[in-house]
Protein backbone atom coordinates (compact mmCIF):
# COMPACT_ATOMS: atom_id res chain seq x y z
CA UNK A 1 0.00 0.00 0.00
CA UNK A 2 2.99 2.31 -0.37
CA UNK A 3 1.21 4.59 -2.78
CA UNK A 4 -1.17 7.49 -3.33
CA UNK A 5 -4.17 6.49 -5.36
CA UNK A 6 -6.77 8.68 -7.04
CA UNK A 7 -9.72 6.39 -7.75
CA UNK A 8 -12.33 7.92 -10.08
CA UNK A 9 -11.73 11.14 -8.18
CA UNK A 10 -13.61 14.31 -9.17
CA UNK A 11 -13.52 17.70 -7.52
CA UNK A 12 -15.94 20.58 -7.73
CA UNK A 13 -15.28 23.97 -6.14
CA UNK A 14 -18.03 25.39 -3.88
CA UNK A 15 -19.03 27.81 -6.67
CA UNK A 16 -19.96 24.80 -8.81
CA UNK A 17 -16.85 24.81 -11.00
CA UNK A 18 -15.81 21.25 -11.80
CA UNK A 19 -11.97 21.24 -11.85
CA UNK A 20 -11.19 17.51 -11.94
CA UNK A 21 -13.31 14.92 -13.67
CA UNK A 22 -12.83 11.23 -12.89
CA UNK A 23 -9.08 11.02 -12.31
CA UNK A 24 -7.32 7.69 -11.91
CA UNK A 25 -3.68 7.80 -10.91
CA UNK A 26 -1.26 5.86 -8.73
CA UNK A 27 2.02 7.29 -7.45
CA UNK A 28 4.29 4.94 -5.55
CA UNK A 29 6.83 5.86 -2.88
CA UNK A 30 10.21 6.63 -4.43
CA UNK A 31 8.61 7.36 -7.80
CA UNK A 32 8.82 10.66 -9.71
CA UNK A 33 5.91 11.93 -11.74
CA UNK A 34 5.62 15.19 -13.70
CA UNK A 35 2.15 16.59 -14.38
CA UNK A 36 1.93 18.79 -17.47
CA UNK A 37 -0.86 20.61 -19.26
CA UNK A 38 -2.18 24.07 -19.99
CA UNK A 39 -3.21 26.62 -17.35
CA UNK A 40 -6.61 25.70 -16.01
CA UNK A 41 -6.35 21.99 -16.95
CA UNK A 42 -6.81 21.00 -13.30
CA UNK A 43 -3.21 20.20 -12.30
CA UNK A 44 -3.12 22.15 -9.03
CA UNK A 45 -6.55 20.86 -7.99
CA UNK A 46 -5.43 17.28 -8.63
CA UNK A 47 -2.34 17.58 -6.41
CA UNK A 48 -4.37 19.30 -3.71
CA UNK A 49 -6.55 16.18 -3.64
CA UNK A 50 -3.41 14.09 -3.09
CA UNK A 51 -2.55 15.84 0.16
CA UNK A 52 -6.10 16.19 1.47
CA UNK A 53 -6.40 19.97 0.95
CA UNK A 54 -9.30 19.07 -1.31
CA UNK A 55 -11.51 16.06 -0.64
CA UNK A 56 -13.01 14.50 -3.78
CA UNK A 57 -16.73 15.09 -4.32
CA UNK A 58 -16.91 11.80 -6.21
CA UNK A 59 -14.57 8.83 -6.02
CA UNK A 60 -11.77 8.39 -3.47
CA UNK A 61 -8.21 9.38 -2.73
CA UNK A 62 -6.19 6.83 -0.78
CA UNK A 63 -2.87 7.78 0.80
CA UNK A 64 -1.05 4.62 1.89
CA UNK A 65 -4.46 3.00 2.17
CA UNK A 66 -6.04 5.81 4.22
CA UNK A 67 -9.05 7.39 2.57
CA UNK A 68 -8.51 11.18 2.75
CA UNK A 69 -12.22 11.62 3.52
CA UNK A 70 -11.72 9.91 6.89
CA UNK A 71 -8.77 12.07 7.98
CA UNK A 72 -8.11 15.75 8.51
CA UNK A 73 -5.93 17.65 6.05
CA UNK A 74 -3.33 18.05 8.81
CA UNK A 75 -3.12 14.27 9.23
CA UNK A 76 -2.69 13.63 5.51
CA UNK A 77 -0.34 16.58 5.06
CA UNK A 78 2.12 14.92 7.41
CA UNK A 79 2.46 12.12 4.85
CA UNK A 80 2.14 14.23 1.73
CA UNK A 81 3.97 17.56 1.86
CA UNK A 82 2.80 20.27 -0.49
CA UNK A 83 5.08 23.08 -1.62
CA UNK A 84 2.91 25.97 -2.77
CA UNK A 85 3.27 27.58 -6.17
CA UNK A 86 3.73 30.95 -4.47
CA UNK A 87 6.25 30.73 -1.60
CA UNK A 88 4.71 33.80 0.04
CA UNK A 89 1.51 31.80 0.68
CA UNK A 90 3.53 29.46 2.84
CA UNK A 91 6.19 31.49 4.70
CA UNK A 92 5.29 33.22 7.95
CA UNK A 93 8.30 32.96 10.30
CA UNK A 94 10.88 35.66 11.09
CA UNK A 95 13.96 33.75 9.98
CA UNK A 96 14.68 31.08 7.41
CA UNK A 97 15.80 28.81 10.27
CA UNK A 98 12.55 29.28 12.19
CA UNK A 99 10.53 28.69 9.04
CA UNK A 100 12.21 25.33 8.39
CA UNK A 101 12.17 24.34 12.08
CA UNK A 102 8.50 25.22 12.56
CA UNK A 103 6.81 21.97 11.54
CA UNK A 104 9.37 19.58 13.10
CA UNK A 105 8.90 21.55 16.36
CA UNK A 106 5.14 21.41 15.94
CA UNK A 107 5.47 17.62 15.67
CA UNK A 108 7.30 17.82 19.02
CA UNK A 109 10.64 16.54 17.84
CA UNK A 110 13.59 16.91 20.19
CA UNK A 111 15.47 20.18 19.73
CA UNK A 112 18.68 18.44 18.68
CA UNK A 113 16.85 16.45 16.04
CA UNK A 114 15.13 19.63 14.78
CA UNK A 115 18.48 21.39 14.48
CA UNK A 116 20.01 18.44 12.63
CA UNK A 117 17.13 18.32 10.17
CA UNK A 118 17.16 22.06 9.48
CA UNK A 119 20.87 21.90 8.69
CA UNK A 120 20.49 18.80 6.51
CA UNK A 121 17.75 20.21 4.33
CA UNK A 122 19.37 23.65 4.16
CA UNK A 123 22.53 22.01 2.86
CA UNK A 124 20.57 19.97 0.34
CA UNK A 125 18.94 23.12 -1.05
CA UNK A 126 22.10 25.22 -0.76
CA UNK A 127 20.50 27.84 1.46
CA UNK A 128 22.74 27.47 4.55
CA UNK A 129 23.98 31.05 4.25
CA UNK A 130 20.43 32.39 4.53
CA UNK A 131 19.43 30.59 7.76
CA UNK A 132 19.66 33.67 10.00
CA UNK A 133 17.98 36.02 7.55
CA UNK A 134 14.38 37.09 7.29
CA UNK A 135 12.79 35.07 4.47
CA UNK A 136 11.49 38.27 2.91
CA UNK A 137 15.00 39.70 2.59
CA UNK A 138 16.10 36.95 0.25
CA UNK A 139 15.21 36.68 -3.44
CA UNK A 140 11.79 35.35 -4.40
CA UNK A 141 13.18 32.26 -6.12
CA UNK A 142 15.37 31.41 -3.12
CA UNK A 143 12.27 31.66 -0.91
CA UNK A 144 10.87 28.83 -3.01
CA UNK A 145 13.83 26.70 -1.88
CA UNK A 146 13.10 27.67 1.73
CA UNK A 147 9.57 26.32 1.35
CA UNK A 148 10.86 23.07 -0.16
CA UNK A 149 13.32 22.73 2.74
CA UNK A 150 10.55 23.42 5.27
CA UNK A 151 8.45 20.59 3.84
CA UNK A 152 11.37 18.15 3.59
CA UNK A 153 12.26 18.82 7.23
CA UNK A 154 8.99 17.12 8.22
CA UNK A 155 10.18 13.91 6.47
CA UNK A 156 7.05 13.29 4.43
CA UNK A 157 6.52 10.07 2.44
CA UNK A 158 5.60 12.12 -0.62
CA UNK A 159 6.26 15.69 -1.69
CA UNK A 160 4.34 17.78 -4.19
CA UNK A 161 6.17 20.56 -5.98
CA UNK A 162 4.04 23.13 -7.79
CA UNK A 163 6.09 24.80 -10.54
CA UNK A 164 9.50 24.46 -8.85
CA UNK A 165 11.51 25.79 -11.82
CA UNK A 166 9.50 29.01 -12.29
CA UNK A 167 12.03 31.83 -12.31
CA UNK A 168 14.99 29.57 -11.51
CA UNK A 169 18.31 30.06 -13.26
CA UNK A 170 20.63 27.29 -14.45
CA UNK A 171 22.15 26.92 -10.98
CA UNK A 172 18.71 26.68 -9.35
CA UNK A 173 17.64 24.01 -11.82
CA UNK A 174 20.81 22.03 -11.07
CA UNK A 175 19.97 22.18 -7.34
CA UNK A 176 16.45 20.91 -8.06
CA UNK A 177 17.80 18.08 -10.20
CA UNK A 178 20.06 17.00 -7.34
CA UNK A 179 17.19 17.28 -4.82
CA UNK A 180 15.10 14.94 -7.00
CA UNK A 181 17.94 12.40 -7.07
CA UNK A 182 18.36 12.54 -3.29
CA UNK A 183 14.63 12.11 -2.73
CA UNK A 184 14.57 9.08 -4.96
CA UNK A 185 17.39 7.52 -2.91
CA UNK A 186 15.44 7.91 0.32
CA UNK A 187 12.25 6.62 -1.31
CA UNK A 188 10.21 9.80 -1.16
CA UNK A 189 7.58 9.96 -3.89
CA UNK A 190 7.64 13.21 -5.90
CA UNK A 191 4.83 14.76 -7.90
CA UNK A 192 5.80 17.89 -9.82
CA UNK A 193 3.62 20.26 -11.75
CA UNK A 194 5.67 21.93 -14.44
CA UNK A 195 5.45 24.03 -17.57
CA UNK A 196 9.17 23.56 -18.15
CA UNK A 197 9.40 20.87 -20.81
CA UNK A 198 13.21 20.66 -20.75
CA UNK A 199 13.03 20.06 -16.98
CA UNK A 200 10.36 17.37 -17.45
CA UNK A 201 12.30 15.68 -20.26
CA UNK A 202 15.58 15.66 -18.35
CA UNK A 203 14.33 14.60 -14.93
CA UNK A 204 11.18 12.50 -15.25
CA UNK A 205 10.56 9.14 -16.83
CA UNK A 206 6.87 9.24 -16.13
CA UNK A 207 4.70 12.13 -17.28
CA UNK A 208 0.97 12.67 -16.78
CA UNK A 209 -0.66 14.95 -19.35
CA UNK A 210 -3.85 16.74 -18.33
CA UNK A 211 -6.35 18.64 -20.45
CA UNK A 212 -9.74 20.05 -19.67
CA UNK A 213 -10.13 18.56 -16.13
CA UNK A 214 -9.03 15.05 -17.16
CA UNK A 215 -5.90 12.94 -17.40
CA UNK A 216 -5.47 12.31 -21.10
CA UNK A 217 -2.28 10.26 -20.93
CA UNK A 218 -0.10 8.73 -18.23
CA UNK A 219 3.07 7.21 -19.57
CA UNK A 220 6.72 7.30 -20.47
CA UNK A 221 8.10 10.78 -21.11
CA UNK A 222 9.29 9.83 -24.59
CA UNK A 223 5.91 8.41 -25.58
CA UNK A 224 4.16 11.57 -24.40
CA UNK A 225 6.47 13.95 -26.22
CA UNK A 226 6.30 11.78 -29.38
CA UNK A 227 2.53 11.96 -29.52
CA UNK A 228 1.41 15.01 -31.53
CA UNK A 229 -2.19 14.43 -30.58
CA UNK A 230 -1.46 14.50 -26.84
CA UNK A 231 0.73 17.61 -27.23
CA UNK A 232 -2.04 19.36 -29.12
CA UNK A 233 -4.76 18.45 -26.63
CA UNK A 234 -2.77 19.35 -23.53
CA UNK A 235 -1.25 22.39 -25.29
CA UNK A 236 2.29 21.52 -24.36
CA UNK A 237 5.32 21.45 -26.60
CA UNK A 238 8.28 19.19 -27.13
CA UNK A 239 11.53 20.35 -25.55
CA UNK A 240 13.21 22.88 -27.90
CA UNK A 241 15.75 20.42 -29.29
CA UNK A 242 12.95 17.88 -29.86
CA UNK A 243 11.13 20.53 -31.91
CA UNK A 244 14.22 21.05 -34.06
CA UNK A 245 14.62 17.27 -34.54
CA UNK A 246 10.97 16.89 -35.54
CA UNK A 247 11.13 19.83 -37.97
CA UNK A 248 14.06 18.37 -39.91
CA UNK A 249 12.62 14.85 -39.97
CA UNK A 250 14.90 13.20 -37.40
CA UNK A 251 11.91 11.84 -35.50
CA UNK A 252 9.52 12.96 -32.80
CA UNK A 253 11.17 11.14 -29.91
CA UNK A 254 14.34 13.21 -29.37
CA UNK A 255 14.53 14.75 -25.89
CA UNK A 256 17.96 16.40 -25.69
CA UNK A 257 21.11 17.49 -27.54
CA UNK A 258 22.96 14.22 -26.98
CA UNK A 259 20.15 12.15 -28.49
CA UNK A 260 19.89 14.63 -31.34
CA UNK A 261 23.57 14.26 -32.28
CA UNK A 262 23.42 10.46 -32.09
CA UNK A 263 20.40 10.30 -34.40
CA UNK A 264 21.83 12.92 -36.74
CA UNK A 265 25.00 10.86 -37.16
CA UNK A 266 23.01 7.68 -37.81
CA UNK A 267 20.86 9.37 -40.43
CA UNK A 268 23.63 11.22 -42.24
CA UNK A 269 26.27 8.46 -42.07
CA UNK A 270 27.47 7.44 -45.51
CA UNK B 1 19.35 58.90 -28.32
CA UNK B 2 19.71 57.62 -24.78
CA UNK B 3 16.54 58.05 -22.72
CA UNK B 4 17.72 56.36 -19.55
CA UNK B 5 21.34 56.81 -18.52
CA UNK B 6 23.22 55.22 -15.65
CA UNK B 7 26.71 56.28 -14.73
CA UNK B 8 28.62 54.27 -12.11
CA UNK B 9 25.45 53.46 -10.19
CA UNK B 10 25.86 51.46 -6.99
CA UNK B 11 22.91 50.68 -4.74
CA UNK B 12 22.68 48.98 -1.35
CA UNK B 13 19.34 48.03 0.23
CA UNK B 14 18.70 49.22 3.82
CA UNK B 15 20.40 47.05 6.46
CA UNK B 16 22.39 45.14 3.84
CA UNK B 17 26.19 45.12 3.76
CA UNK B 18 26.73 44.15 0.15
CA UNK B 19 25.44 46.33 -2.67
CA UNK B 20 22.72 44.77 -4.83
CA UNK B 21 24.03 46.68 -7.85
CA UNK B 22 27.61 47.72 -8.37
CA UNK B 23 29.11 50.26 -10.79
CA UNK B 24 26.41 49.99 -13.40
CA UNK B 25 26.94 52.21 -16.42
CA UNK B 26 24.69 51.87 -19.43
CA UNK B 27 22.18 53.71 -21.54
CA UNK B 28 18.80 52.62 -22.85
CA UNK B 29 17.08 54.07 -25.91
CA UNK B 30 13.42 54.61 -26.64
CA UNK B 31 11.67 52.11 -28.88
CA UNK B 32 13.99 49.19 -28.23
CA UNK B 33 13.28 45.81 -26.70
CA UNK B 34 15.81 44.95 -23.99
CA UNK B 35 16.03 41.45 -22.54
CA UNK B 36 17.46 41.30 -19.02
CA UNK B 37 18.89 37.92 -18.02
CA UNK B 38 21.34 36.44 -15.54
CA UNK B 39 21.59 34.30 -12.46
CA UNK B 40 19.15 34.57 -9.55
CA UNK B 41 19.95 37.39 -7.13
CA UNK B 42 22.22 38.88 -9.80
CA UNK B 43 20.55 42.29 -9.62
CA UNK B 44 17.87 42.06 -12.32
CA UNK B 45 14.90 43.00 -10.15
CA UNK B 46 16.88 45.74 -8.38
CA UNK B 47 17.71 47.18 -11.81
CA UNK B 48 13.96 47.23 -12.57
CA UNK B 49 13.23 48.94 -9.23
CA UNK B 50 15.73 51.61 -10.15
CA UNK B 51 14.28 52.24 -13.61
CA UNK B 52 10.84 52.56 -12.14
CA UNK B 53 12.02 55.04 -9.46
CA UNK B 54 11.09 52.68 -6.61
CA UNK B 55 14.76 53.13 -5.79
CA UNK B 56 15.42 55.65 -4.25
CA UNK B 57 11.83 56.88 -3.69
CA UNK B 58 10.29 53.81 -2.03
CA UNK B 59 13.32 51.82 -0.90
CA UNK B 60 15.73 53.97 1.07
CA UNK B 61 19.19 52.44 1.17
CA UNK B 62 22.31 53.98 -0.31
CA UNK B 63 22.43 55.14 -3.91
CA UNK B 64 25.71 56.26 -5.44
CA UNK B 65 26.45 57.47 -8.97
CA UNK B 66 24.26 59.30 -11.44
CA UNK B 67 21.12 58.28 -13.18
CA UNK B 68 18.80 60.26 -15.43
CA UNK B 69 15.52 59.49 -17.14
CA UNK B 70 14.85 61.81 -20.07
CA UNK B 71 17.53 64.10 -18.66
CA UNK B 72 15.95 64.30 -15.20
CA UNK B 73 17.91 63.26 -12.13
CA UNK B 74 16.32 60.11 -10.66
CA UNK B 75 16.66 61.55 -7.16
CA UNK B 76 14.55 64.61 -8.05
CA UNK B 77 12.09 62.98 -10.40
CA UNK B 78 8.35 63.08 -9.60
CA UNK B 79 7.49 59.38 -9.21
CA UNK B 80 3.79 59.98 -9.79
CA UNK B 81 4.52 61.39 -13.22
CA UNK B 82 7.11 58.67 -13.82
CA UNK B 83 4.52 56.00 -13.03
CA UNK B 84 2.31 57.20 -15.88
CA UNK B 85 5.20 57.01 -18.34
CA UNK B 86 6.56 53.73 -17.12
CA UNK B 87 4.40 50.69 -16.51
CA UNK B 88 5.86 48.13 -14.12
CA UNK B 89 4.75 44.52 -14.06
CA UNK B 90 5.98 42.78 -10.93
CA UNK B 91 7.72 39.42 -10.81
CA UNK B 92 5.19 37.96 -8.44
CA UNK B 93 1.67 38.35 -9.82
CA UNK B 94 0.32 37.70 -6.35
CA UNK B 95 1.83 41.06 -5.28
CA UNK B 96 0.43 43.00 -8.17
CA UNK B 97 -3.25 42.27 -7.61
CA UNK B 98 -4.50 45.12 -5.44
CA UNK B 99 -6.71 42.96 -3.21
CA UNK B 100 -9.19 45.82 -2.84
CA UNK B 101 -11.30 45.15 -5.92
CA UNK B 102 -14.08 42.60 -6.18
CA UNK B 103 -13.86 41.83 -9.88
CA UNK B 104 -11.15 41.45 -12.49
CA UNK B 105 -12.88 44.24 -14.44
CA UNK B 106 -12.46 46.69 -11.55
CA UNK B 107 -8.92 45.49 -10.96
CA UNK B 108 -7.90 46.31 -14.53
CA UNK B 109 -9.73 49.65 -14.31
CA UNK B 110 -8.06 50.65 -11.03
CA UNK B 111 -5.07 52.44 -12.55
CA UNK B 112 -7.21 54.26 -15.13
CA UNK B 113 -9.61 55.34 -12.40
CA UNK B 114 -6.72 56.84 -10.45
CA UNK B 115 -5.72 58.82 -13.52
CA UNK B 116 -9.28 60.18 -13.81
CA UNK B 117 -10.02 58.61 -17.19
CA UNK B 118 -13.71 59.14 -18.16
CA UNK B 119 -15.95 56.13 -17.47
CA UNK B 120 -16.95 55.29 -21.06
CA UNK B 121 -13.34 55.40 -22.19
CA UNK B 122 -12.29 53.32 -19.20
CA UNK B 123 -14.82 50.57 -19.95
CA UNK B 124 -13.75 50.50 -23.57
CA UNK B 125 -10.09 50.17 -22.60
CA UNK B 126 -10.69 47.37 -20.08
CA UNK B 127 -12.63 45.34 -22.65
CA UNK B 128 -9.94 45.96 -25.25
CA UNK B 129 -7.07 44.66 -23.10
CA UNK B 130 -9.16 41.77 -21.76
CA UNK B 131 -9.70 40.63 -25.35
CA UNK B 132 -6.03 41.04 -26.11
CA UNK B 133 -5.06 38.84 -23.17
CA UNK B 134 -7.95 36.42 -23.68
CA UNK B 135 -9.36 36.94 -20.21
CA UNK B 136 -12.82 38.27 -21.17
CA UNK B 137 -14.47 35.31 -19.44
CA UNK B 138 -12.71 36.24 -16.19
CA UNK B 139 -13.90 39.86 -16.05
CA UNK B 140 -16.56 39.23 -13.44
CA UNK B 141 -14.46 36.86 -11.33
CA UNK B 142 -12.87 37.69 -7.98
CA UNK B 143 -9.21 38.61 -8.65
CA UNK B 144 -8.18 36.90 -5.42
CA UNK B 145 -9.60 33.58 -6.52
CA UNK B 146 -7.68 33.12 -9.75
CA UNK B 147 -5.05 30.54 -10.63
CA UNK B 148 -1.39 31.65 -10.81
CA UNK B 149 -1.50 31.84 -14.59
CA UNK B 150 -4.76 33.79 -14.64
CA UNK B 151 -3.45 36.29 -12.08
CA UNK B 152 -0.37 36.82 -14.18
CA UNK B 153 -2.51 37.70 -17.20
CA UNK B 154 -4.74 40.03 -15.13
CA UNK B 155 -1.68 41.80 -13.70
CA UNK B 156 -0.37 42.20 -17.24
CA UNK B 157 -3.72 43.54 -18.47
CA UNK B 158 -3.93 46.16 -15.74
CA UNK B 159 -0.56 47.60 -16.76
CA UNK B 160 -1.19 47.44 -20.52
CA UNK B 161 -4.43 49.38 -19.92
CA UNK B 162 -2.35 52.31 -18.62
CA UNK B 163 -0.85 52.79 -22.10
CA UNK B 164 2.61 53.79 -20.84
CA UNK B 165 5.55 54.60 -23.15
CA UNK B 166 7.92 52.26 -21.39
CA UNK B 167 7.16 48.84 -19.94
CA UNK B 168 9.38 47.33 -17.28
CA UNK B 169 8.31 43.71 -17.02
CA UNK B 170 9.75 41.32 -14.46
CA UNK B 171 9.22 37.66 -15.41
CA UNK B 172 5.69 37.87 -16.76
CA UNK B 173 5.45 34.24 -17.80
CA UNK B 174 6.82 32.28 -14.83
CA UNK B 175 3.40 30.77 -14.08
CA UNK B 176 2.24 30.33 -17.66
CA UNK B 177 2.03 27.32 -19.96
CA UNK B 178 3.92 27.44 -23.29
CA UNK B 179 0.91 28.76 -25.20
CA UNK B 180 0.19 31.48 -22.64
CA UNK B 181 3.88 32.40 -22.64
CA UNK B 182 3.97 32.83 -26.41
CA UNK B 183 0.83 34.92 -26.29
CA UNK B 184 2.51 37.29 -23.78
CA UNK B 185 5.59 37.54 -26.01
CA UNK B 186 3.39 38.30 -29.02
CA UNK B 187 1.71 41.09 -27.06
CA UNK B 188 5.07 42.47 -25.92
CA UNK B 189 6.23 42.35 -29.53
CA UNK B 190 3.06 44.19 -30.57
CA UNK B 191 3.76 46.89 -27.95
CA UNK B 192 7.25 47.26 -29.39
CA UNK B 193 5.83 47.60 -32.91
CA UNK B 194 3.69 50.44 -31.57
CA UNK B 195 6.92 52.20 -30.63
CA UNK B 196 6.93 51.31 -26.94
CA UNK B 197 10.15 50.60 -25.08
CA UNK B 198 10.37 47.20 -23.43
CA UNK B 199 12.64 46.16 -20.59
CA UNK B 200 11.92 42.52 -19.89
CA UNK B 201 13.44 40.26 -17.24
CA UNK B 202 12.99 36.69 -18.37
CA UNK B 203 14.68 33.31 -17.94
CA UNK B 204 13.15 31.92 -21.12
CA UNK B 205 16.13 32.81 -23.29
CA UNK B 206 14.74 31.10 -26.38
CA UNK B 207 12.02 33.72 -26.55
CA UNK B 208 14.44 36.55 -25.71
CA UNK B 209 16.56 35.36 -28.65
CA UNK B 210 13.53 35.57 -30.90
CA UNK B 211 12.24 39.00 -29.91
CA UNK B 212 14.79 41.19 -28.10
CA UNK B 213 17.04 43.77 -29.79
CA UNK B 214 19.58 43.92 -27.01
CA UNK B 215 20.40 41.78 -23.99
CA UNK B 216 21.79 42.80 -20.60
CA UNK B 217 23.32 40.10 -18.41
CA UNK B 218 23.55 40.69 -14.67
CA UNK B 219 25.78 38.69 -12.38
CA UNK B 220 26.47 39.25 -8.70
CA UNK B 221 25.22 42.82 -8.91
CA UNK B 222 27.31 43.74 -11.92
CA UNK B 223 26.43 44.23 -15.55
CA UNK B 224 28.42 41.36 -17.03
CA UNK B 225 27.46 42.00 -20.66
CA UNK B 226 25.34 44.27 -22.78
CA UNK B 227 25.03 44.02 -26.52
CA UNK B 228 22.95 42.85 -29.45
CA UNK B 229 20.93 39.74 -28.68
CA UNK B 230 22.78 37.45 -31.11
CA UNK B 231 26.27 38.23 -29.80
CA UNK B 232 25.34 37.98 -26.13
CA UNK B 233 23.18 34.86 -26.37
CA UNK B 234 25.75 32.85 -28.34
CA UNK B 235 28.42 33.47 -25.70
CA UNK B 236 29.03 30.06 -24.11
CA UNK B 237 30.81 31.71 -21.19
CA UNK B 238 27.39 32.65 -19.78
CA UNK B 239 26.69 29.00 -18.95
CA UNK B 240 29.46 29.21 -16.36
CA UNK B 241 27.66 32.12 -14.74
CA UNK B 242 24.42 30.24 -14.11
CA UNK B 243 22.67 31.69 -17.16
CA UNK B 244 20.87 29.42 -19.58
CA UNK B 245 21.45 29.85 -23.31
CA UNK B 246 18.96 29.18 -26.12
CA UNK B 247 18.39 25.53 -27.02
CA UNK B 248 19.73 26.21 -30.54
CA UNK B 249 23.05 27.37 -29.06
CA UNK B 250 23.23 24.32 -26.78
CA UNK B 251 22.57 22.04 -29.75
CA UNK B 252 25.18 23.78 -31.93
CA UNK B 253 27.77 23.26 -29.20
CA UNK B 254 26.94 19.55 -28.89
CA UNK B 255 27.10 19.12 -32.69
CA UNK B 256 30.43 20.91 -32.86
CA UNK B 257 31.89 18.81 -30.04
CA UNK B 258 30.98 15.81 -32.19
CA UNK B 259 32.65 17.17 -35.31
CA UNK B 260 29.49 18.52 -36.97
CA UNK B 261 29.92 22.20 -37.79
CA UNK B 262 27.18 24.64 -38.75
CA UNK B 263 28.17 27.70 -40.85
CA UNK B 264 27.21 29.99 -37.94
CA UNK B 265 25.85 29.73 -34.42
CA UNK B 266 22.03 29.82 -34.59
CA UNK B 267 20.36 31.61 -31.66
CA UNK B 268 16.72 30.84 -32.42
CA UNK B 269 15.04 27.49 -33.02
CA UNK B 270 13.83 28.67 -36.44
CA UNK B 271 17.32 29.67 -37.51
CA UNK B 272 18.71 26.32 -36.37
CA UNK B 273 16.06 24.43 -38.34
CA UNK B 274 16.85 26.55 -41.42
CA UNK B 275 20.57 25.83 -41.27
CA UNK B 276 20.07 22.10 -40.77
CA UNK B 277 17.45 21.90 -43.54
CA UNK B 278 19.76 23.58 -46.02
CA UNK B 279 22.26 20.88 -45.17
CA UNK B 280 25.01 23.49 -45.10
CA UNK B 281 26.93 21.43 -42.58
CA UNK B 282 30.66 20.76 -42.36
CA UNK B 283 32.40 17.80 -40.75
CA UNK B 284 35.60 17.81 -38.76
CA UNK B 285 37.32 14.69 -37.56
CA UNK B 286 37.77 14.62 -33.80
Amino acid sequence: MNQIELRNASFQYPNGFLANDDLNLIVKRGERVAIVGQNGAGKTTAVKMMNGLHKPCKGDVLVEGRNTKDYTTAQIARQVGYVFQNPDDQIFNQTVYAEIAYMPKYYKMAEKEVDKRVKEVAELLEIETYLKMNPFEIPYVTRKFVTIAAILATKPQYIILDEPTAGQDLTGIKVLTRVLEELEKIEIGVVTITHDMEFAANNFERVVAMANKKIIKDGNVRDIFSDDDILRQSKIKRPGIGQIADSIGLGKDILNAREFVKRYKEVTAP
Amino acid sequence: MAYIELNEVTYTYPLMKEPALQNISCSLELGKFYGVIGENAGGKTTFCNLLRGLIPHFYNGKLLGDMTINGEDIRKIDVDILSTKMGYIFQNPFTQISGVRKTVFEEIALGLENLGVPKAQMIEKVIEVAKLLKIEELLLNDPNRLSGGQRQRVAFASIIAMDSDIFVIDEPTSQLDPEGTERIFEIIHMLKEQGKTIILVEHKVDLIAEYADEVLVFQKGRLLKKGDARTVLSDLELLEHGTMLPQAVILERELRLNGIVLPKVPVTTEECIDLLRKGDVGYESN
